[in-house]
């Protein structure tokens, strides 16, 4: 199996990371030898083998449904690239 | 006394606790050094006059019942710090500073030890070289333009050239165990749900293992006993019943049983690793230890399989990365294009590709036949060693197919580079702990290590077949300061 270039300009969307042609000839490159390499897979029969969902096998503890807000608005927003007083900052969505 | 700095941690709470030295002492004196070693890049950011100010306020009200008390410490930049930056090696991240603190690092706190600064690593832990930090690579103590490993690369730098006395690592796919290997040091990987992953930048959540690196084994079960906690704030933590791993550490091994499994003989291992691996076998044996030969058929499909499930979950956990709520944001025309931009400018090329592997095996059409597959074969893996443990108490391989590489040397082709995880993603895949202790040099006189994996819960019995080996062994790492002029 090969990763063409169109392939890759729609892992790029999916995956929200623009790429340029430059950099989309050499991922197709770089995923093309990774997927060779994984491809080793393919010499296993798995038909009949469930696959893993938890390496621990322990359920999961249940706790109390309750806020524990420790009320840090103000040091949430000072991360923002982008910010106001009160909201995060993005481009205009709607027209 | 000898250099406080070159004091293992068992060494130095002693000397504190005797009243022999101070916590502002000791800490002055790992910030010397820490200055004079800018060299390595070991630290992204130095947090040294916080350091000195926390020191001396121990010294005025001092409690030595404390497990560290006022023992200064880095830690990898993979840990949130409460307001501290923690970047994750990451331009993404450059300017994050966390308002909540990892439960690991509150653990460490707690006990008495003070933040010297935040080591450097590979972007998101995505990296076996600490080349793909965005703040540039680390270099090893060990040799000029030799590589620390990775993605724990800054920690083991900075560990084994003695900028701090011990620290803290994660590892997912080897990321404690071949670092620790390459330096001279020991890492431990926990077994899954032992340390809490609240706190911790997440690169794949099923993986990811916060651990101790160390100058010697005592040292490694004191600070695991430390950093191993339930935690209510990651739902994968696991309620077990913890030892006190540094108190009833044992050189005791005698009967244990120790399997080498066959499947790790691969194809063109360097001779060293094979002598090294035959002397670590003698040395087990010297211990009282019982060898015997087992089978884990499935060793060769492992690095195919965690190349599927780390990017898939990688792909998942950094989508948060948006420029929308903190981070670097980059200018785009509209909402998508800001995306796209921010995360193609903000992400280095590793990241990228692997978000795209990720996207790619989880996208319609392909998730059956990629990571379906995967946590199939993942399940195989997981049961091979399920068989081995019917049999024998722990697992002796060597840590890593090589010694450490040059700066450069693996940087073009990304197959290779991942090879050097060969031996220790298997651990990660099966959810067990493991430690690598220093074992021997090569031809060059690079460090080589052996690593033991366990039972998982069974932290204490790698700890003391670690600690019985250790002492046969009787490795000195070799550090000449050469980066300090």
């Amino acid at each position: 199996m090969t990763i063409d270039l169109k392939t890759i300009k729609h892992i790029s969307k999916l995956s929200r990371i623009s790429v340029d042609d430059a950099k989309a000839n050499k991922l197709a490159g770089d995923l093309n030898s990774i997927f060779d390499f994984i491809e080793k897979l393919n010499e296993l029969n798995t038909d009949n083998v469930e696959p893993l969902t938890s390496v621990a096998e322990t359920t999961l503890k249940s706790r109390a449904d309750e806020v524990k807000s420790e009320n840090i608005r103000d040091q949430i927003l000072k991360n923002s690239p982008d910010e106001n007083e009160d909201f995060f900052v993005v481009p205009r969505v709607v027209e | 006394m000898s250099d406080i700095t070159s004091l293992t941690l068992t060494e130095l709470v002693k000397n504190i606790k005797d009243k022999k030295i101070s916590s502002e002492e000791t800490t002055k004196a790992f910030i010397d050094r820490g200055e004079k070693s800018r060299d390595l890049n070991a630290y992204i950011t130095e947090d040294f006059s916080n350091a000195l100010l926390k020191a001396k306020s121990f010294d005025q009200k001092p409690n030595f019942d404390l497990k560290l008390p006022g023992v200064p410490m880095a830690v990898k930049d993979l840990f949130c710090t409460k307001d501290v930056k923690t970047t994750a090696g990451s331009k993404i991240l450059n300017n994050f500073i966390p308002p909540y603190e990892s439960t690991v690092t509150q653990n460490i706190w707690d006990v008495g030890a003070i933040l010297l600064g935040k080591l450097n690593c590979d972007e998101f832990a995505m990296g076996s070289s600490n080349e793909t930090s965005f703040f540039g690579n680390v270099q090893s103590p060990i040799d000029k333009g030799l590589v620390p490993g990775g993605s724990s690369g800054g920690s083991a730098s900075a560990l084994a050239a003695n900028l701090t006395p011990i620290t803290i690592g994660t590892d997912t796919g080897g990321s404690i165990r071949q670092p620790a290997s390459f330096t001279g040091t020991v890492g431990l990987k926990p077994t899954y749900g032992s340390c809490s992953r609240y706190g911790i930048v997440a690169f794949a959540s099923s993986l990811d293992q916060a651990g101790p690196m160390s100058k010697d084994v005592k040292d490694c079960a004191l600070l695991q006993e430390i950093i191993s906690t339930y935690d209510e704030k990651d739902s994968t933590s696991i309620d077990f019943k913890r030892n006190e791993y540094s108190k009833e550490l044992t050189n005791n091994i005698k009967g244990k049983k120790i399997g080498v499994p066959k499947e790790y003989r691969v194809d063109r291992m360097p001779k060293e690793i094979e002598d090294l691996w035959t002397k670590g076998i003698e040395y087990a044996k010297d211990c009282g230890a019982e060898i015997i030969e087992i089978s884990l058929p499935h060793t060769n499909y492992a690095l195919p399989t965690y190349y599927i499930v780390a990017p898939a979950e990688a792909s998942s956990n950094l989508a948060r990365y948006d420029g929308v709520k903190y981070g670097f944001r980059s200018k785009g025309e509209n909402l998508i294009d800001m995306y796209e931009k921010t995360r193609s400018e903000g992400f280095g090329s590793e990241v990228q590709r692997r978000i795209m592997i990720g996207t790619y095996v989880l996208s319609s059409g392909y998730y059956d036949a990629y990571y379906l597959k995967a946590q199939k074969v993942r399940k195989l893996i997981k049961n091979d060693f399920e068989e081995a443990y019917k049999k024998v108490d722990a697992i002796l391989t060597p840590s890593t197919p090589s010694a450490a590489f040059k700066i450069g040397e693996k940087t073009n082709d990304p197959v290779s580079m991942y090879l050097n995880d060969i031996f220790t993603v298997p651990v990660n895949l099966a959810g067990l702990p493991a430690i690598s202790i220093p074992a021997g040099v090569d031809v060059k006189g690079y460090p080589l290590g052996l690593q033991i994996i366990g039972k998982a819960f069974d932290e204490q019995n790698i700890l003391n077949i670690a600690y019985a080996m250790e002492e046969k062994i009787q490795f000195r790492n070799k550090i000449t300061d050469w980066w300090i002029k």
